[in-house]
């Protein structure tokens, strides 16, 4: 037993050949991150506090897709979306297609705290978020030049698909991979545990390059993208519909719970059979302290840290 | 074992003082609709095909809580939500937020099929239903007069209780005339309103699907997204079987339970009526909520914890009831 802690900031087809001006920014702040969510629980703050603020840092962080720099929708817009949820009771909150509230995570747990629902979407959510006078902003605020570029060539490789007079396809391979190779898909989150073997997650996501307007992903449902319970905490990653399919994050907590699979054998399972390759990745702590990151995609941001001293921060697979 | 099988729900937590007459006419409402499903079902239509349609039945009927007949949000108007899912396969597509579409459980479809995403909401989820041609309506369309009614004595029991911004002891000297105040995630809500509709299907070739769809709670936040939307809370369906549930979609969104019917099967290797009754026993704590599932091999169970469940289910050996009490 002891305190764990682990985040993300997105899998996806990250190219090895990643750029060090866009690599070395997301490294320190997955670093800044980790740091100050360590420094929290070894302040003994409860696994929902620590989890809310660092997803907080991360939304505030423009080079993940939360928050600000949070990528667009086809019309040029942002929709944010973000769940939270206490392992312990179980209690949960969710926001969707917020535009102009800062910290979406804040205001899912605010759902969660304040009202008799778990998840408020849209102009409803906007208007609680009034109600409750967080912080908002104007809606430019979480628009940065390189999602309105990662926009731009998602629709022009669009428009070539259908010059080809294809039907859109059902197969999941929505994301068009943009020139500067950045991956299109992504998310932020973090799951912690106390040495009391408290549990809980946040996930916060702008969701998926071009998608329509209206469009919600993993994040926001529960045991899609986010789950917590008594046995483990996960934050999921990756393309949204397969995630949703496969229910990874309830899924990983059930595998532990009805098969008895340890938190590493279940999430491997859960990553590696249930959602197709390229599409998923997850972050986990379990009761006992353990800590597990796994993607089958190219690369996941992520770091991790254990009360016994292990620490890592990583994008591609650790040889 | 193997064959057809049916089951299909109006909602969960029934108004014990419910009149004769109205329990009259929700058993053949379910009748009807259970006969539909079982035509289909007769003509070799595939699961997913039976499960929208049942559905549609439900929704276009006043008498339960989906379509026209919908539970009113706290401004008076109807914002419904459904999803669907095809158990090969596990395709999806849920919506939400939506006002003018006479048939959500279609949308969610659509969704599934015509889109590259498996859930749109409100304003997107509407601009979909117009690029796609289906049928639309104004929003009063589905406002009912019994349903202001609920409304009117919902808002007045909240003023006075159940206002979440108002601490509940003042509970006991309220002189509101409730009898049973209900209290969902652990909060006062709101007074018995009906509750969502669903269909779960497994054809002669084994494939499971599910379909709910719902208006959502009486009196519920402008917004507020309940369990009949969330693939894994309200609906699931996979290769072994079907689900659909109804009830407090708070408590049912924290016990994943659709989801979690299918997972006691597979990682536990439960039957199908033990997973439920595992399920309504152990998965839902303080809350009230039922559910109805299929497996692969013809076989149809149900359960719930609160008093009554509007349902009804038929399998291809001829076995056919409906039901709401025990």
């Amino acid at each position: 037993m002891g305190w764990a802690i682990a985040l993300h900031g997105g899998a996806g087809d990250i190219p090895l050949n990643l750029p060090p001006e866009r690599r070395e920014p997301r490294e320190a702040a997955l670093r800044h991150c980790l740091d100050i969510g360590v420094a929290a629980l070894k302040h003994n703050k409860s696994p929902l506090d620590v989890v809310e603020l660092v997803v907080r840092e991360l939304e505030n962080n423009p080079h993940f897709n939360a928050g600000k720099g949070s990528v667009l929708t086809t019309d040029g817009t942002v929709e944010m979306e973000a769940c939270i949820m206490d392992g312990r009771t179980k209690k949960c909150g969710a926001v969707s297609g917020l535009t102009t509230v800062v910290n979406a995570i804040s205001l899912a747990r605010l759902v969660m705290e304040k009202t008799p629902h778990i998840y408020l979407a849209f102009d409803g959510a906007e208007a609680f978020a009034r109600e409750q006078g967080v912080e908002t902003t104007d809606k430019s605020h979480f628009i940065t030049s390189e999602n309105i570029e990662r926009l731009k060539q998602a629709k022009e490789a669009n428009r070539v698909q259908i010059d080809y007079t294809q039907p859109i396809p059902k197969e999941p391979t929505k994301e068009t991979t943009v020139a500067d190779g950045d991956s299109q898909i992504g998310t932020v989150g973090c799951v912690a545990v106390d040495n009391q073997g408290n549990l809980a997650t946040a996930t916060s996501t702008g969701g998926l390059v071009n998608k329509m307007v209206g469009r919600i992903g993993d994040t926001p449902i529960i045991g899609a993208g986010t789950y917590a319970n008594g046995f483990c905490a996960v934050s999921a990653t990756g393309k949204g519909e397969s995630i949703i399919q496969a229910t990874v994050a309830r899924d990983v907590a059930a595998l532990m719970e009805y098969k008895g699979l340890s938190l590493e054998e279940a999430a491997a399972y859960v990553v590696g059979e249930c959602a197709p390759k390229g599409t998923a990745g997850l972050v986990a702590v379990s009761a006992k302290g353990e800590v597990t990151m796994q993607f089958n995609t190219t690369g996941m941001f992520r770091a991790c840290a254990t009360e016994d001293g292990h620490s890592e921060i990583a994008i591609w697979p650790s040889v | 074992m193997g064959g057809w099988a049916i089951a299909i729900h109006g909602g969960a937590g029934v108004d014990p003082n419910l009149p004769v007459e109205r329990q009259e006419t929700a058993k053949q409402l379910l009748t009807r609709c259970l006969n539909i499903g079982i035509s289909a079902l007769r003509s070799s239509l595939p699961s997913i095909d039976v499960v929208e349609l049942v559905v549609r039945e439900l929704e276009a009927d006043p008498f339960f809580n989906s379509g026209r007949g919908s539970a009113l949000t706290t401004k008076g108007t109807v914002e419904m939500e459904a999803s669907i899912m095809d158990g090969p396969g596990r395709r999806c597509g849920a919506v939400s937020g939506v006002s003018t579409v006479k048939s959500p459980v279609s949308l969610a479809r659509l969704v599934m099929e015509k889109s590259p995403h498996s859930y749109l909401a409100f304003s997107g989820a509407e601009e979909f239903a117009r690029q796609q041609g289906v049928e639309t309506v104004d929003n009063e369309y589905f406002i009912t007069e019994d349903n202001v009614g609920m409304l009117k004595l919902a808002k007045e029991a909240n003023t006075i209780l159940f206002d979440y911004r108002i601490p509940t002891h003042g509970l006991d000297t309220c002189s509101a005339a409730v009898d049973s105040p209900l209290v969902m995630n652990g909060l006062p809500i709101s007074v018995y309103a009906p509750e969502t509709v669903g269909c779960v299907v497994v054809d002669s070739k084994g494939r499971c699907a599910a379909a709910t769809s719902t208006g959502g709670l009486m009196n519920k936040m402008m917004g507020r997204i309940g369990d009949s939307p969330l693939i894994g809370a309200g609906t699931y369906a996979c290769d072994l079987c079907g689900v659909s549930c109804t009830g407090e979609g708070e408590a049912i969104i924290r016990g994943t339970l659709a989801r979690e019917v299918a997972a006691v099967m597979e990682y536990k290797g439960l039957g199908l009526q033990q997973a439920v009754d595992y399920v309504v026993k152990e998965r839902l704590d303080q809350g009230k909520a039922g559910l109805i599932a299929v497996s692969k091999d013809g076989e149809v169970a149900f359960g719930y914890n609160c008093v009554g469940m509007f349902r009804g289910c038929a399998t291809e050996d001829g076995f056919m009831e409906v039901g709401i009490w025990e």
